[in-house]
C-alpha cells in the first residue's frame, strides 16, 4: 500500500492537491483556513490566511495568501488551474478564533479573527463560491485537513475529538 | 522606515544581548520564586518566514502554556512565556502548595491566575531589564493565559509584523533547570518587537539601523 501524500500548508501560504493526496495546515488561531475545491474533479486548494484586507499592508510586495482579499480570488485560480470548473467550485473554512481575550492589549488585532472570517465570505460570495461548512470562531487553535476524494475537512482542536465537517 | 531584514552581524549581537540581559533578569526571579536554580541559554535571534519559524519553535501543533503580553511604549512589541503544560502545572503545584492542581481538573482558575501571576513577574523583570538597557520607556499589559498549540497562540504576535513583510525577527531564550539540564524545566522566553521597535532599539543603543 502506498502511503497517501500530505502537502502542507505554512501560515501565509497557499498550495493545491489532487486525489489521492491531502492538505493540510496547523496550528490555525485567529488565522483562517479556507478550501476551494471541486469535488468531481477531486481537487482542492487551501490558504491559511492571516489579515482580512490586503490595505493593511505596509508597502512593499503584497503576499497573496496572506490577506483574505486576496487569497480567496488566487486560490480559486490555483484550483481553476489545477482542473476545478469554475461554478462547480465549493469553500469549506475553519479558524478565526480569539486566543486572547483580555482587551488591554492587542488593540483592533483582538477582534481579527471574526473579522478574517467576514472578509474571507465577502469574497467567496463575490466569486459565487457557496460555503459549505465550517467551523470558526471560539477560542481555541484548529488543525485541519482537507480530503479532495471525499470532500470531508477534518478538524482537530487541541483537547478534543477530530470533527469533520 | 528602512529595511528592517537587512541586519548586520552588529544588529544581530544586540538583539542576543536584549535576550540575554532580559530573561537573564527573568531567570533570576525565577529562581528566587521557585528556590532552585535556573539557567539559561545563549539566546537565538532567528529570522525566517512565518512557516519556517513555527517549525524553528518544534511544529505549530504542539500544545503548550503561554502567557502573553503586549509591550506597550516606545519600541512595542508582543512578548511570550511557554512552556510545556506538564511542566506549567508543576510550577503552579509548587507556587500554590495544591499538589492536585492539573489544567484538566475542575477548579483550576486559581492555578490559571498563578501562572498568569508568574508570566507577569517574568515578564515585568525581562521588561525592566529592556528598559535600562535601553533606556526606553515600555510598559507590559495585563498578562493573557491560554493552553494550546503554539501556532495558534503564537501567530497571534505575528499580526503586526506580518504587515510589514513576511519575515519575523524572534529572539529566544530558553531556561532550564540548572541541576537537571535535559528536564524538569524548559522554558522558553520569545519576544516580538514590531517592525519599527527595531529602529528605536538601536538608535537607542548607538548602532544605525542601516
Amino acid at each position: 500500500m502506498s502511503t497517501i501524500q500530505t502537502v502542507k500548508v505554512g501560515i501565509a501560504e497557499m498550495e493545491v492537491v489532487a486525489a489521492p493526496a491531502v492538505i493540510r495546515t496547523c496550528g490555525l488561531g485567529s488565522c483562517v483556513g479556507v478550501v476551494i475545491y471541486d469535488s468531481g474533479k477531486a481537487v482542492a486548494g487551501m490558504a491559511h490566511v492571516m489579515l482580512p484586507h490586503s490595505s493593511m499592508a505596509r508597502g512593499g510586495v503584497v503576499n497573496a495568501a496572506k490577506y483574505a482579499d486576496t487569497a480567496v480570488e488566487a486560490l480559486c485560480k490555483l484550483v481553476i488551474a489545477a482542473g476545478g470548473r469554475k461554478g462547480m467550485l465549493k469553500a469549506k473554512l475553519a479558524g478565526g478564533a480569539q486566543m486572547f481575550s483580555f482587551s488591554s492589549a492587542g488593540g483592533d488585532m483582538m477582534h481579527i479573527g471574526a473579522r478574517n472570517v467576514e472578509e474571507v465570505k465577502r469574497q467567496l460570495e463575490r466569486l459565487h463560491v457557496p460555503v459549505v461548512a465550517e467551523d470558526v470562531g471560539g477560542h481555541s487553535g484548529r488543525t485541519i485537513e482537507f480530503n479532495p476524494q471525499t470532500g470531508v475537512l477534518s478538524i482537530r482542536k487541541a483537547s478534543q475529538e477530530i470533527k469533520e465537517i | 522606515m528602512g529595511d528592517i531584514f537587512h541586519l548586520t552581524g552588529a544588529h544581530i549581537d544586540i538583539l542576543r544581548e536584549i535576550g540575554n540581559i532580559g530573561a537573564g533578569n527573568a531567570a533570576t526571579a525565577l529562581s528566587t520564586l521557585l528556590n532552585k536554580k535556573i539557567e539559561m541559554a545563549v539566546p537565538r535571534v532567528q529570522i525566517a518566514t512565518f512557516a519556517e519559524m513555527m517549525e524553528l519553535i518544534g511544529g505549530p501543533e504542539q500544545v503548550v502554556a503561554c502567557v502573553y503580553l503586549r509591550i506597550e511604549g516606545e519600541a512595542p512589541g508582543n512578548m511570550f512565556f511557554v512552556l510545556p503544560p506538564e511542566q506549567a502545572e508543576r510550577f503552579v503545584r509548587q507556587m500554590t502548595g495544591d499538589d492536585s492542581f492539573s489544567f484538566q481538573g475542575e477548579a483550576h482558575e486559581l492555578g490559571c491566575s498563578a501562572l498568569q501571576e508568574l508570566g507577569n513577574i517574568l515578564a515585568g523583570s525581562y521588561l525592566s531589564a529592556l528598559a535600562d538597557f535601553t533606556q526606553l520607556a515600555l510598559q507590559p499589559s495585563v498578562p493573557a493565559l491560554a493552553l494550546d498549540m503554539i501556532g495558534a497562540v503564537l501567530s497571534f504576535g505575528l499580526l503586526e509584523l506580518s504587515r510589514a513583510g513576511d519575515y519575523a525577527i524572534l529572539i529566544d531564550t530558553a531556561i532550564y533547570d540548572g541541576r537537571r539540564p535535559n528536564e524538569s524545566i524548559d522554558g522558553h522566553f520569545f519576544l516580538l518587537p514590531d517592525p519599527e521597535s527595531f529602529s528605536t532599539i538601536f538608535r537607542a543603543l548607538g548602532v544605525d539601523s542601516g
